[in-house]
């Protein structure tokens, strides 16, 4: 019995190696396909590269104006996040803690808006950001605030419900304010709920294209926008694309090495709640 | 916190003013000008309902949503498939679990036109490589032709999110109690038994989680497609999403656009309503 289970165990283990291997494939194979020259990736796509040579990387890093692109891409994530976290999770407190029926409705409303694709409202509201020239970073901000909030508050509604009402009231006869209750006792016991707003939001908004594409200049341009362009310039040129790819997904594999647990945890309670 | 108390409404209107500008406004304004011409800035007639009767007149909208109910319906089964036998494999005690969930999740952080822009490459280049060397012709010439971009699509999208779906069966499957496994393991239940009987029943409810999930995604799908195949070749694999985006700034139709964009909003609302509602009521049934 016990010799059977350790064989069985065997074959799943290198089942699910096999079936890692080939999940890792295409990262494989693009990654050696950055090291080659163009007439090497010609010749054969699976053989190892002939030579270590970086002047790929060299040349993609400069034409995708790297760390212009991963510093816009920074500001409106990060920009966009901290202003979801704070104002969600404050409507969230409000919302759970106000029993009325107004309340209920408004709560109601924020969970529709997640029936409504991002695709039903784009025409318009570019119309509309353009007409009063929000049309760049600090309109896209705001955008992300509009379209995240829904899912934000919808999971601190939910984690709000489970602190004590007797918690606020104790601290309300102490003579604190609503502001002081909230920011001083509710939001730090909220903490494991950020984490998964934090990390569900940024996985989106990090890789969003379609609604920088509509809002952003060049300039502006964030890693997946400026990836867009660089694409179009290369579609002939494999090494170079490869090489510019490679360097766009590094600064996620970097973080996802050393926060898997969490994102993998976030991403679990988002879902499942 | 009351109506009345000014505090409730300070909390609640950032974030209310926000969704209301960026949401609900445009959503409004953008249906009442499906009515009439408008151009993007301005309108000039009143045209009732000709832009939705002409939209079921417009081939290439039509051919969208075959093309995405199809796509849907295959990615839906294949996903959640590969994402629940993933999952019930790295829930096996396994030295490696952790290094496979990481693995296998790896391809959701990493947007979709990148991953679209790194199958390209796959399907174009690499399959290419294996078929000459393999003599298999099915995997020469990818993406050149409607299957073989269907197929791209269907591989790329099960490839992403099997592992994204893979994290939510996880965490029902290990909702199921050790004891219960154990006790049937020692009345004789095979592995199979065991999964078909005890773990599956009880994790019925992720399948609501996760069909929902998926369904929007395949229908919601862009980014993925923009730099996969871009609608090629020639516009047979264009989704609904990319179809509504070219009509509104390729074609600058906006109203007619806007038509269509309310329609995939009331198709979208309607499968995922239908859907949820019948996964409750099963769920309650079980």
């Amino acid at each position: 019995m016990h010799q059977k289970k350790k064989r069985y165990k065997m074959w799943l283990t290198i089942i699910g190696l096999v079936i890692a291997l080939i999940w890792l494939s295409p990262f494989y194979l693009m990654l050696v396909n950055a090291f080659k020259t163009k007439f090497d990736i010609f010749n054969s796509v699976l053989a190892l590269p002939e030579t270590l040579t970086l002047d790929n990387f060299r040349q993609a890093f400069i034409d995708l104006d790297f760390l212009n692109a991963l510093m816009n891409s920074l500001i409106v994530s990060g920009a966009s996040i901290l202003i979801i976290i704070i104002f969600s999770s404050m409507a969230a407190y409000a919302l759970s803690r106000n029993k009325s029926r107004l309340s209920g409705g408004i709560f109601l409303i924020f969970v529709a808006a997640m029936l409504i694709p991002f695709q039903s409202v784009m025409i318009p509201l570019i119309s509309i950001f353009g007409k009063v020239n929000m049309l760049n970073t600090s309109g896209l901000i705001f955008m992300y605030l509009g379209f995240g909030s829904s899912l934000s508050i919808f999971l601190y509604h939910g984690a709000v419900k489970g602190i004590p009402v007797s918690l606020d009231e104790a601290a309300m006869i102490d003579g604190a304010s609503r502001w002081t209750i909230f920011w001083k006792i509710i939001f730090p016991m909220l903490k494991p709920i950020t984490m998964t707003v934090m990390i569900l939001n940024v996985i989106w908004i990090w890789n969003d294209y379609l609604l920088p594409s509509l809002v952003l200049s060049q300039a502006y341009a964030t890693i997946p926008l400026r990836m867009f362009f660089f694409f179009g310039q290369y579609t002939k040129q494999w090494h170079l694309a490869l090489a510019g790819l490679t360097i766009a997904i590094i600064p996620v594999v970097l973080i996802y090495f050393f926060a898997q647990k969490h994102i993998i945890k976030g991403v679990a309670d988002g879902a499942v709640k | 916190m009351t109506n009345k108390n000014i505090s409730f409404w300070l909390f609640i209107l950032p974030a209310l003013f926000a969704l209301a500008v960026v949401v609900f406004y445009p959503f409004l304004y953008g249906f009442y000008y499906t009515f009439t011409d408008w151009n993007g800035l301005t309108a000039t007639t009143f045209l009732g309902f000709e832009n939705y009767i002409n939209v079921f007149q417009d081939e290439s909208f039509t051919d969208a949503i075959k093309f995405t109910i199809i796509f849907a319906v295959v990615s839906i089964i294949l996903v959640n498939l590969i994402g629940l036998g993933l999952a019930v494999l790295v829930t096996q005690k396994m030295k490696i679990n952790n290094g496979l969930r990481t693995i296998f999740f790896m391809p959701n952080l990493i947007g979709g036109l990148i991953l679209g822009f790194i199958w390209q490459f796959i399907f174009k280049s690499g399959f290419d490589a294996v078929g000459r060397l393999l003599d298999l012709e099915f995997l020469q010439g990818w993406l050149a032709t409607t299957e073989t971009g269907f197929w791209g699509l269907v591989i790329l999208n099960v490839w992403q999110y099997a592992g994204y779906i893979m994290i939510i069966y996880i965490s029902y499957l290990q909702s199921v109690p050790g004891e219960l496994l154990e006790a049937a393991e020692i009345d004789g239940a095979s592995v199979f038994q065991r999964f078909w009987r005890i773990k599956f029943p009880l994790v019925a409810p992720a399948f609501t989680v996760s069909l929902f999930l998926t369904l929007s995604n395949a229908f919601k799908l862009y980014d993925q497609n923009l730099a996969l195949t871009n609608g090629g070749p020639y516009g047979s694999t264009e989704m609904l999403a990319m179809e509504i985006y070219k009509t509104a700034f390729s074609r600058y139709e906006m109203a007619f656009a806007q038509s269509k964009a309310v329609l995939f909003f009331i198709l979208v609302a309607l499968v995922a309503v239908t859907q949820v509602y019948w996964n409750k009521k099963r769920e309650v049934d079980m």
